[in-house]
């Protein structure tokens, strides 16, 4: 392995970025691809199927025999709004496998009793923001009904490009909602990104279903992405 | 499962490879490359060897790490990679198999 490309592979994976190491099983030489790089081929195929699918494994291409490495970071599920929905949505996103974070910066919402075992943040989310960042790997899900607490945070999750943006309430709260997002500076195509009304349309009625909703939503958006793109270009 | 966010840097692999580079250490990796049925490990799971046989992380359940760390110590003095196959003791020349009945296919290489 090129000593290079560990630092440049380690590095990519500390910063939640995605990267795969291509490594010619023939020669033994490798390299680095990162997410969005442009590889030509078969190769180039394989490596976004890769990309999409966090799969690892041997391909075949331009009669050589390659390994891809794919080094995907965990995707994670952000949740502001430490409400009734996100009391069942914590146990299941967990079981899914997507960790999940709560922030509120309401103290009487966001406590330990009512969320046992979540990391829970009792702080307005541009505080939290500002320490731990969001990124392409990370979904955000407003679920407040309060401007005040959700609005900074779809706008920066618009602008961390996370792999899905979700807001709670219906199309009339969400027209309002745009109104103040584009005064936010965010742009008509970003905003089209929001999945409003939040999650699958299964007809969920109580929080438990809501919250299954949501993360179906969610888990839909992760095994899609590049799929969506790849589509409208065709 | 490990769903941690951030990498857990005093046990990654990878990680552990690159500090013992910066410590001026001869290093080998292993990386499982195939499996076929019950294999312990993922495709593309690491083993880090340095010279002096110390190793972090893992290609199988344990039970084929002997072997492997072995002939990461001569891929370190030739700098010729190698790919191992392991599977049921008694189908594979090799003297160490998987107690779970899979195969796996192992490439070792020299760090640098």
């Amino acid at each position: 392995m090129d000593p290079y490309a560990l630092k440049t592979l380690n590095a990519e994976r500390r910063a939640r970025r995605a990267a795969i190491l291509v490594t010619d099983l023939g020669d033994g030489r490798d390299r680095l691809v990162r997410e969005g790089d442009s590889v030509a081929g078969e190769l180039g195929q394989a490596i976004a199927k890769a990309f999409r699918t966090g799969n690892s494994g041997s391909v075949e291409a331009e009669g050589r025999t390659f390994f891809l490495n794919a080094h995907l970071p965990q995707p994670r599920l952000v949740v502001i709004g430490a409400v009734h929905i996100s009391q069942a949505l914590a146990p299941m996103a967990k079981i899914a496998g997507y960790p999940l974070e709560i922030i509120d910066p309401r103290s009487a919402f966001a406590t330990p009793d009512r969320f046992p075992d979540v990391a829970l943040h009792a702080e307005w989310p541009e505080d939290v923001l500002k320490r731990q960042p969001l990124d392409s790997y990370t979904a955000l899900a407003a679920v407040t009904h309060d401007p005040k607490i959700d609005d900074f945070a779809l706008k920066a999750a618009l602008d961390a490009n996370c792999f899905y943006v979700g807001a709670l309430g219906s199309r009339k709260t969400h027209a309002k909602r745009v109104e103040r997002l584009l005064a936010l500076g965010a742009t008509a195509d970003q905003i089209a990104r929001i999945h409003a009304p939040i999650g699958l349309d299964i007809g969920a009625a109580s929080p438990g279903e809501i919250a299954v909703a949501i993360l179906a939503q969610t888990i839909h958006a992760f095994r899609s992405r590049g799929l969506e793109a790849k589509g409208a270009a065709a | 499962m490990d769903n941690s966010i951030y990498l857990d840097e005093a046990r990654d692999p990878l990680i552990i490879a690159e500090g013992w580079m910066k410590d001026g250490k001869d290093v080998a990796i292993a990386t499982v490359v195939e499996t076929w049925g019950s294999a312990p490990r993922p495709v593309g799971s690491h083993l880090v060897i340095d010279a002096d046989g110390n190793f972090h992380g893992s290609v199988s359940g344990g039970c084929v790490e002997g072997a492997v760390v072995s002939e990461a110590i001569d891929v370190i003095d030739s700098g010729k990679a190698r790919m191992l196959e392991f599977g049921v003791a008694d189908e594979t020349a090799w003297q160490v198999g998987l107690s779970c009945g899979g195969r796996i296919k192992v490439y070792v290489e020299r760090l640098g």
